[in-house]
Protein backbone atom coordinates (compact mmCIF):
# COMPACT_ATOMS: atom_id res chain seq x y z
CA UNK A 1 0.00 0.00 0.00
CA UNK A 2 1.64 3.33 -0.77
CA UNK A 3 1.60 6.21 1.32
CA UNK A 4 -0.88 8.20 -0.64
CA UNK A 5 -3.55 5.54 -0.18
CA UNK A 6 -2.85 5.45 3.32
CA UNK A 7 -3.33 8.96 3.67
CA UNK A 8 -6.62 8.64 1.66
CA UNK A 9 -7.82 6.06 4.24
CA UNK A 10 -6.50 7.96 7.54
CA UNK A 11 -8.85 10.66 6.58
CA UNK A 12 -11.57 8.68 6.05
CA UNK A 13 -11.14 7.09 9.19
CA UNK A 14 -10.59 9.90 11.12
CA UNK A 15 -13.92 11.53 9.29
CA UNK A 16 -16.09 8.86 10.19
CA UNK A 17 -15.53 8.60 13.55
CA UNK A 18 -15.97 12.44 13.71
CA UNK A 19 -19.80 11.41 12.00
CA UNK A 20 -20.46 9.11 14.24
CA UNK A 21 -19.72 11.44 16.89
CA UNK A 22 -22.17 13.99 15.94
CA UNK A 23 -24.39 11.17 14.81
CA UNK A 24 -25.00 10.30 18.21
CA UNK A 25 -24.85 13.76 19.88
CA UNK A 26 -27.56 14.37 17.32
CA UNK A 27 -29.87 11.79 17.44
CA UNK A 28 -29.66 11.55 21.77
CA UNK A 29 -30.72 15.49 21.42
CA UNK A 30 -33.40 14.76 18.52
CA UNK A 31 -34.63 11.84 21.22
CA UNK A 32 -34.93 14.16 24.03
CA UNK A 33 -36.63 17.07 22.59
CA UNK A 34 -39.02 15.11 20.47
CA UNK A 35 -40.49 12.99 23.69
CA UNK A 36 -39.67 15.74 26.25
CA UNK A 37 -41.25 19.12 23.78
CA UNK A 38 -44.61 18.33 23.83
CA UNK A 39 -44.62 18.14 27.89
CA UNK A 40 -43.43 21.25 28.34
CA UNK A 41 -45.70 24.17 28.71
CA UNK A 42 -45.58 27.14 30.75
CA UNK A 43 -48.06 25.48 33.56
CA UNK A 44 -45.23 22.32 33.62
CA UNK A 45 -42.64 24.74 34.42
CA UNK A 46 -44.29 26.84 36.63
CA UNK A 47 -46.60 24.18 39.00
CA UNK A 48 -45.25 21.88 41.88
CA UNK A 49 -44.55 18.36 41.44
CA UNK A 50 -47.41 15.97 42.33
CA UNK A 51 -47.47 12.79 44.34
CA UNK A 52 -50.28 11.06 43.12
CA UNK A 53 -52.29 12.65 40.83
CA UNK A 54 -51.20 13.03 36.86
CA UNK A 55 -50.38 16.72 35.83
CA UNK A 56 -47.61 17.88 38.14
CA UNK A 57 -44.64 20.40 37.16
CA UNK A 58 -41.19 20.62 37.89
CA UNK A 59 -41.45 24.14 39.33
CA UNK A 60 -39.17 23.49 42.52
CA UNK A 61 -36.75 20.89 41.05
CA UNK A 62 -36.00 23.46 38.56
CA UNK A 63 -35.49 25.96 41.38
CA UNK A 64 -33.59 23.58 43.38
CA UNK A 65 -31.14 22.78 40.11
CA UNK A 66 -30.22 25.69 40.08
CA UNK A 67 -30.03 27.33 43.56
CA UNK A 68 -27.72 23.66 44.67
CA UNK A 69 -25.55 25.19 41.59
CA UNK A 70 -24.92 28.62 42.68
CA UNK A 71 -24.36 27.79 45.79
CA UNK A 72 -21.80 24.72 44.68
CA UNK A 73 -19.94 27.27 42.71
CA UNK A 74 -20.15 29.61 45.36
CA UNK A 75 -17.95 26.93 46.70
CA UNK A 76 -16.24 25.08 44.40
CA UNK A 77 -14.71 28.27 42.61
CA UNK A 78 -12.64 30.23 45.20
CA UNK A 79 -10.83 27.45 46.74
CA UNK A 80 -10.60 25.66 43.52
CA UNK A 81 -8.75 29.06 42.25
CA UNK A 82 -7.53 29.39 45.00
CA UNK A 83 -6.20 25.72 45.30
CA UNK A 84 -4.79 25.70 41.36
CA UNK A 85 -2.79 29.31 42.11
CA UNK A 86 -1.17 27.55 44.69
CA UNK A 87 -0.10 24.05 42.33
CA UNK A 88 0.94 26.68 39.74
CA UNK A 89 2.18 29.52 41.36
CA UNK A 90 3.77 28.65 45.24
CA UNK A 91 4.03 25.05 45.69
CA UNK A 92 7.70 23.72 45.56
CA UNK A 93 8.12 21.18 43.42
CA UNK A 94 8.79 17.82 46.03
CA UNK A 95 7.47 14.76 47.92
CA UNK A 96 4.76 17.19 48.92
CA UNK A 97 3.43 18.45 45.94
CA UNK A 98 3.10 15.07 44.66
CA UNK A 99 1.40 13.64 47.12
CA UNK A 100 -0.97 16.40 46.38
CA UNK A 101 -1.47 15.98 43.33
CA UNK A 102 -1.94 12.54 43.24
CA UNK A 103 -4.68 13.20 46.07
CA UNK A 104 -6.40 15.43 43.96
CA UNK A 105 -6.33 12.42 40.88
CA UNK A 106 -7.89 10.58 43.27
CA UNK A 107 -10.45 12.55 44.31
CA UNK A 108 -11.20 13.33 40.57
CA UNK A 109 -12.11 9.53 40.00
CA UNK A 110 -14.29 8.95 42.65
CA UNK A 111 -17.69 7.43 42.11
CA UNK A 112 -20.14 10.12 42.82
CA UNK A 113 -22.33 7.43 44.63
CA UNK A 114 -19.11 7.16 46.92
CA UNK A 115 -19.10 10.62 47.59
CA UNK A 116 -23.01 10.64 48.55
CA UNK A 117 -22.58 8.15 51.07
CA UNK A 118 -19.50 9.99 52.52
CA UNK A 119 -21.62 13.24 52.21
CA UNK A 120 -24.21 11.30 53.79
CA UNK A 121 -22.36 10.31 56.85
CA UNK A 122 -20.35 13.60 56.99
CA UNK A 123 -23.10 16.59 56.29
CA UNK A 124 -26.02 14.89 57.06
CA UNK A 125 -25.61 12.62 60.51
CA UNK A 126 -22.24 14.05 62.03
CA UNK A 127 -23.24 17.58 61.20
CA UNK A 128 -27.03 16.48 62.50
CA UNK A 129 -28.18 18.78 59.43
CA UNK A 130 -30.77 16.28 57.59
CA UNK A 131 -30.79 16.41 54.26
CA UNK A 132 -30.15 19.98 53.26
CA UNK A 133 -29.48 22.11 50.43
CA UNK A 134 -25.90 22.69 51.54
CA UNK A 135 -24.83 18.97 52.40
CA UNK A 136 -25.72 18.75 48.75
CA UNK A 137 -24.21 21.38 47.78
CA UNK A 138 -20.49 20.50 49.76
CA UNK A 139 -20.90 16.80 48.83
CA UNK A 140 -20.84 18.55 45.03
CA UNK A 141 -18.08 20.73 46.25
CA UNK A 142 -15.91 17.76 46.79
CA UNK A 143 -16.90 16.39 43.63
CA UNK A 144 -16.12 19.16 41.58
CA UNK A 145 -12.72 20.40 43.57
CA UNK A 146 -10.46 18.39 42.09
CA UNK A 147 -11.52 19.49 38.37
CA UNK A 148 -11.59 23.35 39.17
CA UNK A 149 -8.06 23.38 40.53
CA UNK A 150 -6.12 21.31 37.94
CA UNK A 151 -7.70 23.71 35.12
CA UNK A 152 -6.68 26.54 37.20
CA UNK A 153 -3.47 25.02 37.28
CA UNK A 154 -3.55 24.34 33.89
CA UNK A 155 -4.90 27.31 32.89
CA UNK A 156 -1.84 29.37 34.69
CA UNK A 157 1.12 27.21 33.51
CA UNK A 158 -0.88 28.24 29.84
CA UNK A 159 -0.19 32.10 30.55
CA UNK A 160 3.70 32.84 28.89
CA UNK A 161 6.14 33.08 31.11
CA UNK A 162 6.87 36.57 30.00
CA UNK A 163 4.55 38.14 31.31
CA UNK A 164 4.98 37.16 34.89
CA UNK A 165 8.58 38.44 34.12
CA UNK A 166 7.98 41.65 32.78
CA UNK A 167 5.42 42.35 35.73
CA UNK A 168 8.10 41.71 38.43
CA UNK A 169 10.76 43.26 36.22
CA UNK A 170 8.15 46.35 37.21
CA UNK A 171 8.82 45.94 40.66
CA UNK A 172 5.79 44.64 41.54
CA UNK A 173 5.16 41.99 43.82
CA UNK A 174 4.20 38.32 42.93
CA UNK A 175 0.70 38.39 44.23
CA UNK A 176 -0.48 41.64 42.53
CA UNK A 177 1.34 40.08 39.44
CA UNK A 178 -0.82 36.90 39.98
CA UNK A 179 -4.19 38.96 40.87
CA UNK A 180 -3.68 41.60 37.95
CA UNK A 181 -1.75 39.68 35.10
CA UNK A 182 -1.55 36.29 35.39
CA UNK A 183 -5.21 35.22 36.62
CA UNK A 184 -7.15 37.69 33.99
CA UNK A 185 -4.77 36.08 31.29
CA UNK A 186 -6.14 32.86 32.10
CA UNK A 187 -9.38 33.74 32.90
CA UNK A 188 -10.76 32.08 29.38
CA UNK A 189 -9.22 28.51 30.37
CA UNK A 190 -10.58 28.71 33.92
CA UNK A 191 -14.32 30.31 32.88
CA UNK A 192 -14.07 26.22 30.59
CA UNK A 193 -13.50 24.76 33.48
CA UNK A 194 -15.57 26.39 35.91
CA UNK A 195 -18.64 25.41 33.23
CA UNK A 196 -17.64 21.59 32.93
CA UNK A 197 -17.64 21.52 36.50
CA UNK A 198 -21.25 23.32 36.39
CA UNK A 199 -22.47 20.69 33.81
CA UNK A 200 -21.72 17.88 36.09
CA UNK A 201 -23.72 19.53 39.01
CA UNK A 202 -26.86 20.00 36.78
CA UNK A 203 -26.53 16.44 35.74
CA UNK A 204 -25.54 14.77 39.11
CA UNK A 205 -28.11 12.36 41.01
CA UNK A 206 -26.34 9.90 42.90
CA UNK A 207 -24.32 12.08 45.05
CA UNK A 208 -27.12 14.15 46.12
CA UNK A 209 -29.96 11.48 46.97
CA UNK A 210 -28.47 10.98 50.47
CA UNK A 211 -27.76 14.46 50.82
CA UNK A 212 -30.34 16.97 49.41
CA UNK A 213 -33.00 14.19 49.68
CA UNK A 214 -35.70 13.19 47.71
CA UNK A 215 -38.37 15.87 48.83
CA UNK A 216 -38.96 19.41 48.79
CA UNK A 217 -40.85 21.18 51.55
CA UNK A 218 -43.97 23.24 50.69
CA UNK A 219 -41.98 26.63 49.02
CA UNK A 220 -43.92 30.13 49.53
CA UNK A 221 -41.97 32.34 46.47
CA UNK A 222 -42.74 35.11 47.92
CA UNK A 223 -41.04 35.04 51.00
CA UNK A 224 -37.35 36.03 51.09
CA UNK A 225 -36.61 35.66 54.12
CA UNK A 226 -33.68 32.65 53.63
CA UNK A 227 -34.26 31.48 57.40
CA UNK A 228 -37.83 30.64 57.11
CA UNK A 229 -38.65 26.91 56.30
CA UNK A 230 -40.69 27.84 53.88
CA UNK A 231 -38.37 29.81 51.56
CA UNK A 232 -36.61 29.08 48.58
CA UNK A 233 -33.36 30.54 49.57
CA UNK A 234 -33.03 28.45 52.95
CA UNK A 235 -30.19 26.82 52.40
CA UNK A 236 -30.85 24.22 55.59
CA UNK A 237 -34.11 22.67 53.90
CA UNK A 238 -34.02 19.45 51.39
CA UNK A 239 -33.95 19.52 48.00
CA UNK A 240 -34.62 17.27 45.50
CA UNK A 241 -32.92 18.74 41.97
CA UNK A 242 -34.10 17.98 38.52
CA UNK A 243 -31.89 15.01 37.79
CA UNK A 244 -33.18 13.54 41.32
CA UNK A 245 -36.26 13.90 40.31
CA UNK A 246 -36.30 12.35 37.11
CA UNK A 247 -34.84 9.35 38.79
CA UNK A 248 -37.37 8.88 41.46
CA UNK A 249 -40.78 9.24 39.24
CA UNK A 250 -38.83 6.54 37.15
CA UNK A 251 -37.84 4.49 40.33
CA UNK A 252 -40.62 4.90 42.45
CA UNK A 253 -43.03 7.38 41.36
CA UNK A 254 -47.07 6.76 41.98
CA UNK A 255 -47.98 9.17 39.22
CA UNK A 256 -49.53 7.90 36.17
CA UNK A 257 -48.09 10.71 33.64
CA UNK A 258 -44.55 9.02 35.23
CA UNK A 259 -42.81 8.71 31.28
CA UNK A 260 -44.25 12.55 30.44
CA UNK A 261 -43.04 14.10 33.45
CA UNK A 262 -39.76 12.10 32.78
CA UNK A 263 -39.38 12.62 29.67
CA UNK A 264 -40.24 16.63 29.71
CA UNK A 265 -37.93 17.04 33.19
CA UNK A 266 -34.95 15.34 30.75
CA UNK A 267 -35.65 18.17 27.93
CA UNK A 268 -35.85 20.69 30.03
CA UNK A 269 -32.60 19.53 31.73
CA UNK A 270 -30.56 19.24 28.66
CA UNK A 271 -32.41 22.40 27.43
CA UNK A 272 -31.00 24.23 30.64
CA UNK A 273 -27.24 22.74 30.25
CA UNK A 274 -27.16 24.53 27.30
CA UNK A 275 -28.82 27.44 27.65
CA UNK A 276 -26.52 27.81 31.06
CA UNK A 277 -23.40 26.93 28.89
CA UNK A 278 -23.93 29.58 26.19
CA UNK A 279 -25.13 32.23 28.97
CA UNK A 280 -21.61 31.97 30.45
CA UNK A 281 -19.35 31.88 27.22
CA UNK A 282 -20.87 34.76 25.97
CA UNK A 283 -20.43 36.73 29.78
CA UNK A 284 -17.09 35.32 29.93
CA UNK A 285 -16.03 36.68 26.48
CA UNK A 286 -17.66 40.13 26.88
CA UNK A 287 -15.58 40.46 30.99
CA UNK A 288 -12.47 39.14 28.85
CA UNK A 289 -12.57 41.19 25.89
CA UNK A 290 -13.44 44.77 28.50
CA UNK A 291 -9.86 43.06 30.68
CA UNK A 292 -7.74 42.87 27.53
CA UNK A 293 -9.45 45.93 25.55
CA UNK A 294 -10.11 43.81 22.27
CA UNK A 295 -12.84 44.73 20.86
CA UNK B 1 14.29 56.37 45.84
CA UNK B 2 17.11 55.13 47.77
CA UNK B 3 15.98 55.38 50.99
CA UNK B 4 12.74 53.37 49.63
CA UNK B 5 15.30 50.42 49.42
CA UNK B 6 16.72 51.24 52.80
CA UNK B 7 13.95 51.94 54.74
CA UNK B 8 12.82 48.27 54.22
CA UNK B 9 16.47 46.52 54.59
CA UNK B 10 18.91 46.29 57.65
CA UNK B 11 22.06 45.69 55.15
CA UNK B 12 25.34 46.47 56.54
CA UNK B 13 27.47 48.75 54.81
CA UNK B 14 30.15 46.40 52.78
CA UNK B 15 33.39 48.17 54.17
CA UNK B 16 35.43 48.61 51.82
CA UNK B 17 33.32 50.37 49.21
CA UNK B 18 33.85 53.92 49.65
CA UNK B 19 37.47 53.86 48.42
CA UNK B 20 36.42 51.53 45.36
CA UNK B 21 33.74 53.97 44.29
CA UNK B 22 34.33 56.47 41.61
CA UNK B 23 32.00 59.10 41.25
CA UNK B 24 30.50 58.28 37.96
CA UNK B 25 30.55 54.42 38.94
CA UNK B 26 26.59 53.05 39.25
CA UNK B 27 27.59 49.47 39.50
CA UNK B 28 30.65 47.73 41.26
CA UNK B 29 30.53 43.88 40.17
CA UNK B 30 33.20 42.21 43.00
CA UNK B 31 33.86 38.27 42.24
CA UNK B 32 30.45 37.80 41.48
CA UNK B 33 29.92 33.85 40.96
CA UNK B 34 26.81 32.55 39.71
CA UNK B 35 25.24 28.85 39.89
CA UNK B 36 22.53 26.75 38.53
CA UNK B 37 22.49 23.90 40.74
CA UNK B 38 26.42 22.55 40.73
CA UNK B 39 26.90 24.33 37.51
CA UNK B 40 28.95 27.37 37.49
CA UNK B 41 27.61 29.89 35.03
CA UNK B 42 29.71 32.55 35.74
CA UNK B 43 33.07 32.33 37.38
CA UNK B 44 33.97 35.56 39.49
CA UNK B 45 33.91 38.20 37.32
CA UNK B 46 34.57 41.91 38.94
CA UNK B 47 33.73 45.06 36.86
CA UNK B 48 32.39 48.72 37.12
CA UNK B 49 29.47 50.01 35.65
CA UNK B 50 29.87 53.68 34.81
CA UNK B 51 26.57 55.99 34.96
CA UNK B 52 25.00 57.37 32.20
CA UNK B 53 26.68 54.90 29.59
CA UNK B 54 25.51 52.25 27.11
CA UNK B 55 27.36 49.07 28.44
CA UNK B 56 27.37 45.94 26.06
CA UNK B 57 27.63 42.86 26.98
CA UNK B 58 28.60 40.76 24.46
CA UNK B 59 30.27 36.52 24.08
CA UNK B 60 28.91 33.42 22.54
CA UNK B 61 25.40 31.99 23.53
CA UNK B 62 25.59 30.44 27.22
CA UNK B 63 28.94 32.44 27.64
CA UNK B 64 27.14 33.78 31.26
CA UNK B 65 26.48 37.42 29.83
CA UNK B 66 22.46 37.01 30.29
CA UNK B 67 22.80 35.22 33.70
CA UNK B 68 24.96 38.01 34.52
CA UNK B 69 22.15 40.43 33.70
CA UNK B 70 19.56 38.83 34.98
CA UNK B 71 21.56 39.36 38.42
CA UNK B 72 21.39 42.89 38.40
CA UNK B 73 17.79 42.92 39.00
CA UNK B 74 17.38 39.57 40.62
CA UNK B 75 15.22 38.04 37.97
CA UNK B 76 17.49 34.64 38.17
CA UNK B 77 15.84 34.24 42.04
CA UNK B 78 13.07 32.79 39.72
CA UNK B 79 15.11 30.15 38.95
CA UNK B 80 15.05 27.11 41.23
CA UNK B 81 18.33 26.08 42.12
CA UNK B 82 20.21 29.60 40.72
CA UNK B 83 22.22 31.12 43.43
CA UNK B 84 24.67 34.43 43.06
CA UNK B 85 27.94 34.83 45.06
CA UNK B 86 29.66 38.19 45.33
CA UNK B 87 28.72 41.45 45.35
CA UNK B 88 27.14 43.78 43.17
CA UNK B 89 26.98 47.18 44.87
CA UNK B 90 24.57 49.33 44.15
CA UNK B 91 24.16 53.10 46.23
CA UNK B 92 26.31 51.59 48.80
CA UNK B 93 24.28 48.05 49.15
CA UNK B 94 25.11 44.80 48.23
CA UNK B 95 22.07 44.37 45.50
CA UNK B 96 22.58 40.24 46.13
CA UNK B 97 22.27 40.33 49.86
CA UNK B 98 19.45 38.12 51.44
CA UNK B 99 18.09 41.68 53.06
CA UNK B 100 17.10 43.21 49.84
CA UNK B 101 13.79 44.16 49.19
CA UNK B 102 13.53 42.79 45.62
CA UNK B 103 10.21 44.56 44.92
CA UNK B 104 12.09 48.14 45.55
CA UNK B 105 14.83 47.35 44.29
CA UNK B 106 13.28 46.59 40.47
CA UNK B 107 11.76 49.71 40.81
CA UNK B 108 15.16 51.46 39.99
CA UNK B 109 16.71 48.88 38.15
CA UNK B 110 14.46 48.20 34.99
CA UNK B 111 14.34 45.43 32.45
CA UNK B 112 13.30 45.33 28.92
CA UNK B 113 13.18 41.42 27.29
CA UNK B 114 14.29 40.16 24.38
CA UNK B 115 10.69 39.14 22.99
CA UNK B 116 8.69 41.98 23.48
CA UNK B 117 6.30 41.18 26.06
CA UNK B 118 3.50 43.60 26.64
CA UNK B 119 0.77 42.61 28.49
CA UNK B 120 -2.44 41.69 27.00
CA UNK B 121 -3.79 44.96 27.89
CA UNK B 122 -4.62 48.15 26.60
CA UNK B 123 -1.37 50.64 25.89
CA UNK B 124 -2.57 52.73 28.65
CA UNK B 125 -2.93 49.64 31.18
CA UNK B 126 0.47 48.33 30.37
CA UNK B 127 2.40 51.73 31.35
CA UNK B 128 -0.09 52.26 34.43
CA UNK B 129 0.09 48.68 35.82
CA UNK B 130 3.33 49.06 37.85
CA UNK B 131 3.00 52.79 38.39
CA UNK B 132 -0.72 51.65 39.96
CA UNK B 133 0.86 49.26 42.06
CA UNK B 134 3.83 51.70 43.42
CA UNK B 135 0.63 53.85 44.68
CA UNK B 136 0.15 56.51 41.79
CA UNK B 137 -3.74 56.44 41.92
CA UNK B 138 -4.32 60.15 40.13
CA UNK B 139 -5.92 59.73 36.32
CA UNK B 140 -4.33 63.21 35.92
CA UNK B 141 -0.80 62.09 37.33
CA UNK B 142 -1.28 58.28 35.59
CA UNK B 143 -2.37 60.73 32.45
CA UNK B 144 1.11 62.67 32.72
CA UNK B 145 3.35 59.83 33.15
CA UNK B 146 1.76 57.95 30.21
CA UNK B 147 2.50 60.70 28.02
CA UNK B 148 5.73 61.47 29.29
CA UNK B 149 7.11 58.12 29.44
CA UNK B 150 5.91 57.16 25.30
CA UNK B 151 6.84 60.44 24.07
CA UNK B 152 10.58 59.17 25.55
CA UNK B 153 10.02 56.04 23.73
CA UNK B 154 9.19 57.76 20.53
CA UNK B 155 6.28 56.00 20.40
CA UNK B 156 3.57 58.50 21.38
CA UNK B 157 2.97 59.90 17.94
CA UNK B 158 2.25 56.39 16.68
CA UNK B 159 -0.19 55.47 19.33
CA UNK B 160 -1.69 58.89 21.30
CA UNK B 161 -5.09 58.13 19.16
CA UNK B 162 -5.51 54.84 20.32
CA UNK B 163 -4.47 54.37 23.70
CA UNK B 164 -7.01 52.47 25.00
CA UNK B 165 -6.41 49.95 22.35
CA UNK B 166 -5.22 46.68 22.96
CA UNK B 167 -1.22 46.55 23.02
CA UNK B 168 -1.21 43.45 21.25
CA UNK B 169 -2.38 45.19 17.93
CA UNK B 170 0.60 46.96 17.83
CA UNK B 171 3.65 46.01 15.68
CA UNK B 172 6.72 44.33 17.33
CA UNK B 173 9.04 47.27 17.52
CA UNK B 174 5.86 49.11 18.71
CA UNK B 175 5.70 46.63 21.53
CA UNK B 176 9.18 46.69 22.29
CA UNK B 177 9.37 50.28 22.38
CA UNK B 178 5.81 50.20 24.54
CA UNK B 179 8.13 47.93 27.00
CA UNK B 180 10.72 50.42 27.20
CA UNK B 181 8.36 52.91 27.64
CA UNK B 182 6.43 50.99 30.65
CA UNK B 183 10.28 50.26 31.92
CA UNK B 184 10.86 54.39 31.80
CA UNK B 185 7.53 55.38 33.39
CA UNK B 186 8.78 53.52 36.75
CA UNK B 187 11.70 56.15 36.48
CA UNK B 188 14.90 53.63 37.35
CA UNK B 189 18.52 54.17 37.30
CA UNK B 190 19.09 51.31 35.28
CA UNK B 191 18.21 49.70 32.25
CA UNK B 192 19.04 46.30 31.69
CA UNK B 193 18.14 45.09 27.87
CA UNK B 194 18.14 41.07 27.18
CA UNK B 195 18.86 41.43 23.48
CA UNK B 196 16.67 44.05 22.81
CA UNK B 197 16.05 44.28 19.31
CA UNK B 198 16.76 40.31 18.06
CA UNK B 199 13.32 39.64 17.29
CA UNK B 200 12.56 42.47 15.35
CA UNK B 201 12.86 43.78 11.55
CA UNK B 202 15.88 45.94 10.64
CA UNK B 203 13.61 49.61 10.80
CA UNK B 204 12.60 48.94 13.79
CA UNK B 205 15.53 48.06 15.19
CA UNK B 206 17.34 50.96 14.49
CA UNK B 207 14.62 53.08 16.24
CA UNK B 208 15.08 51.10 18.95
CA UNK B 209 18.67 51.81 18.83
CA UNK B 210 18.41 55.46 18.12
CA UNK B 211 16.18 55.39 21.48
CA UNK B 212 18.94 53.42 23.76
CA UNK B 213 21.25 56.17 22.36
CA UNK B 214 18.75 58.88 23.50
CA UNK B 215 17.68 57.01 26.37
CA UNK B 216 21.74 57.34 28.01
CA UNK B 217 21.26 60.85 29.21
CA UNK B 218 18.89 59.63 31.54
CA UNK B 219 19.70 56.31 32.77
CA UNK B 220 22.86 54.30 32.36
CA UNK B 221 22.10 51.09 30.35
CA UNK B 222 23.10 47.61 30.30
CA UNK B 223 22.75 45.81 26.77
CA UNK B 224 23.41 42.47 26.14
CA UNK B 225 23.54 41.71 22.23
CA UNK B 226 24.35 39.00 19.78
CA UNK B 227 25.09 41.96 17.22
CA UNK B 228 28.64 43.49 16.85
CA UNK B 229 27.51 46.20 14.67
CA UNK B 230 24.95 46.92 17.28
CA UNK B 231 27.41 47.29 20.00
CA UNK B 232 29.92 49.22 18.57
CA UNK B 233 27.14 51.79 17.18
CA UNK B 234 25.54 52.61 20.33
CA UNK B 235 27.71 51.49 22.99
CA UNK B 236 30.41 53.30 25.04
CA UNK B 237 32.03 50.61 27.09
CA UNK B 238 31.90 46.78 26.27
CA UNK B 239 32.36 43.62 27.88
CA UNK B 240 33.29 40.34 26.04
CA UNK B 241 32.58 37.26 28.10
CA UNK B 242 33.17 33.69 27.18
CA UNK B 243 32.69 30.13 28.80
CA UNK B 244 31.37 32.51 32.19
CA UNK B 245 34.71 34.40 32.19
CA UNK B 246 35.03 38.46 31.63
CA UNK B 247 38.04 38.33 29.19
CA UNK B 248 38.46 41.85 28.56
CA UNK B 249 36.02 45.36 29.41
CA UNK B 250 37.02 48.43 28.02
CA UNK B 251 35.83 51.16 26.19
CA UNK B 252 33.99 50.28 22.81
CA UNK B 253 36.11 52.05 20.67
CA UNK B 254 39.59 50.14 22.21
CA UNK B 255 37.29 46.47 21.81
CA UNK B 256 36.81 46.95 18.36
CA UNK B 257 39.85 48.63 17.07
CA UNK B 258 42.85 47.67 19.53
CA UNK B 259 42.12 45.01 21.81
CA UNK B 260 44.20 43.52 23.78
CA UNK B 261 43.46 40.09 24.24
CA UNK B 262 43.45 37.57 21.58
CA UNK B 263 40.25 36.06 22.23
CA UNK B 264 38.51 39.30 21.86
CA UNK B 265 39.71 40.09 18.50
CA UNK B 266 38.74 36.58 17.12
CA UNK B 267 35.10 36.45 18.73
CA UNK B 268 34.37 40.40 16.98
CA UNK B 269 36.39 39.54 14.01
CA UNK B 270 34.11 36.62 13.11
CA UNK B 271 36.48 33.44 13.75
CA UNK B 272 34.09 31.87 16.60
CA UNK B 273 30.92 32.20 17.93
Amino acid sequence: MNSKAADRIATGVFVAIAITIVTILAGLFFYIFVNGFKHISLEFLTSPSSNVRAGGGIRDQLFNSFYILFITMLITVPIGIGGGVYMAEYAKPGKVTDLIRTCIEVLSSLPSIVIGMFGLLIFVNTTGWGYTILGGALALTIFNLPTMVRTTEDAIRAVPRDLKEASLALGVTHWHTIKTIILPAAFPSVLTGAILAAGRVFGEAAALLFTAGLSTPRLDYTNWNPFSEQSPLNIFRPAETLAVHIWSVNTQGLIPDVNEVASGSSAVLVLSVLIFNLLARWIGSLIHKRATATK
Amino acid sequence: MLTAIKERTNVELPFQTTSVFQPETILAVKNLEIFYGEKRAVNGISLDIEKNTVTALIGPSGCGKSTFLRSINRMNDLIPGAKAIGEIIYEDLNILSEDINVVALRKEIGMVFQKPNPFPKSIYENITHGLKFAGIKKKSKLDEIVEESLRKAALWDEVKDRLHKSALSLSGGQQQRLCIARTIAMKPTVILLDEPSSALDPISNAKVEDLIVDLKKEYSIIIVTHNMQQASRISDKTAFFLSGDLIEYDSTETIFTNPSVKKTEEYISGRFG
